[in-house]
């Protein structure tokens, strides 16, 4: 496929799902998966824990392949490019893992610092710079020389939030942010994850079974059930909803 | 009696034959297939890791920073090991072939025994042998944790090779390292030797020496010693593939490590059978 201009990449939608199907086995997690993503919009996918939410993830990213359907990435099809084509289309995606998935033998700053050595020209100075902007802006400048392990799990998120940030990314994936963490540093990393989307419209896509901090940091809401999408729009739209999954999930949280 | 034992063995047959229905046969040709269709998409995966790390090491940009990394990981924290084992086997082998060689009269061969053992084959396999168990466990349970722990997603979603950046580093670091730590196991093996020797008989290290190296010629101390580059690649290869498949958590990871060090170590011992063949062949 050939490359895309600039101009019309930011016309073009940036994550446009359609028909998306993946099984493992006989067992079929996504099942048709139908979903549009706009600029500067976040999208809450919401579900019960092993309905298949993380992985429609990975497969935006393209670290799995759909057995059937298309995801495009402002307008470009992903399934069937090469590997550098693929990559160039995850330099303009960030990726918030479930646990982090933070690189164990680096250290904070070589975590965040590992996009950029790799795909950008910058001077060492001005690389260091940056990685200290970007931990700024997540409260963990403090901590540059500690590895993964000597820091708590809300740092960890802290830390894989400024690496998933690193290449400005324009699309913005949000595995489970909140799990694993207690309230109040939830609540925190919720924060952090707005006022991110405030001072740079992205799309985003945060997955996700806590309703309350979806609200928070979600445009529109898409509630997943055996593979397929139930109910997708506002709140207010899921709340109006008259399947009995819907209700039963928004009254049970 | 007899006529109604026979009876009631027919019947037990008969029944038994009745029993082995279709589906017994059906789960065992099942079982089969699923054992053949499983040996097949090792072989699928095998090859298709081969590949990925051919085009990983051979093609820029390479991860020089993580290469001297491994270097240090693998190469300098295994010396001290090596070193102890290649001293510990120099003194074995003093010991024994002191006492063989004794009852042989052939005494003074000593020096060149422990010598030619050492640089010929126990340097080297034991360096190997060393290096399996604690490197290859190692690889074999850190790439095993990544996986699960999803870090190589990371990496692949960070639009980085983990061929790139984990396999093709560590594989070099044995291959480049194997070697080094061979001179090292050789030179602590034949110094303890003359230890060994030395406290039962004195001599001097430099009359050992001569002794030990007046026969040696370079075909029977460079082949032997580079062939520790084929055990390196194996041990990496090896190890790097167990963990770069690792499914199933913390049990997963702990299968990983174990078979790392298993087969690493097996197929280290197939390949000296082979390379020591070959060795004879080429180098006369």
């Amino acid at each position: 496929m050939a490359p895309m201009s600039k101009t019309n990449e930011k016309t073009q939608t940036p994550i446009h799902v359609k028909g998306l199907r993946k099984s493992f086995g006989d067992q079929t997690v996504l099942n048709g998966i139908e979903l549009e993503v706009a600029q500067g919009e976040t999208l809450a996918v919401l579900g019960r824990s092993g309905t298949g939410k993380s992985v429609l993830l990975k497969l935006i990213v393209g670290l799995q392949k759909p057995d059937s359907g298309t995801i495009q990435i402002h307008g470009q099809e992903i399934s069937g490019l090469s590997l550098d084509q693929l990559n160039q289309i995850r330099k303009k995606i960030g990726f918030l893992f479930q646990y982090s998935a933070l690189y164990d033998s680096l250290t904070v700053e070589e975590n965040v610092e590992f996009s950029l050595k790799r795909h950008t020209q910058m001077a060492a100075t001005e690389r260091k710079e940056c990685v200290r902007t970007l931990l700024g802006s997540v409260g963990m400048e403090q901590d540059l020389s500690k590895l993964p392990g000597e820091i708590s799990g809300g740092m960890q998120k802290r830390v894989g939030l400024a690496r998933a940030l690193a290449l400005r990314p324009d699309i913005l994936l949000f595995d489970e942010p909140t799990a694993g963490l207690d309230p109040i540093t939830a609540r925190e990393i919720e924060e952090l994850i707005v006022r991110l989307q405030k001072d740079r419209k992205r799309a985003s896509i945060v997955v996700t079974h806590d309703i309350h901090g979806a609200r928070t940091v979600s445009d529109r809401f898409a509630l997943m059930d055996h593979g397929n999408i139930l109910a997708q729009g506002t709140f207010e739209d899921l709340q109006k909803s008259q399947d009995k999954f819907v209700t039963q999930f928004l009254n049970g949280s | 009696m007899k006529a109604q034992v026979t009876i009631l063995l027919l019947g037990i047959a008969c029944s038994a034959a009745h029993a082995t229905p279709p589906s017994q046969l059906r789960a065992f040709v099942a079982s089969a297939r699923a054992s053949v269709i499983k040996f097949f998409e090792w072989f699928g995966e095998w090859a298709l890791f081969c590949s990925r790390l051919t085009r990983a090491a051979f093609v820029p940009p390479f991860e020089l920073r993580e290469l001297a990394r491994q270097l240090d990981e693998l190469g300098s924290k295994s010396l001290p090991l090596v070193a102890f084992a290649g001293a510990a086997t120099g003194v074995v082998l003093s010991l024994e072939t002191r006492d063989s060689l004794l009852r042989f009269g052939a005494k003074s061969l000593l020096p060149a025994v422990i010598v030619f053992s050492i640089i010929k084959e126990s340097g080297p396999i034991i360096t190997a042998l060393v290096v399996s168990g604690r490197v290859a466990a190692g690889i074999g349970a850190e790439l095993g944790a990544m996986k699960v722990t999803e870090q190589i997603e990371a990496i692949e979603a960070a639009a980085v090779n983990p061929y790139k950046f984990l396999v093709a580093t560590r594989v070099c670091a044995c291959m480049l390292m194997l070697p080094l730590l061979t001179l090292a196991a050789d030179f602590c093996g034949i110094f303890m030797g003359w230890v060994a020797n030395t406290l039962t008989d004195p001599i001097s290290l430099r009359l050992f020496v001569n002794d030990g190296f007046k026969a040696v010629t370079f075909n029977d101390f460079l082949p032997p010693t580079f062939k520790t580059i084929v055990f390196g690649l194996i041990i990496g290869v090896v190890a790097c593939f167990q963990g770069m498949r690792t499914q199933g958590g913390t049990v997963g990871v702990e299968r990983a490590a174990a078979s790392s060090v298993v087969l690493s170590s097996l197929f280290v011992i197939l390949a000296d059978v082979l390379l020591v063949r070959l060795i004879l062949i080429l180098f006369p």
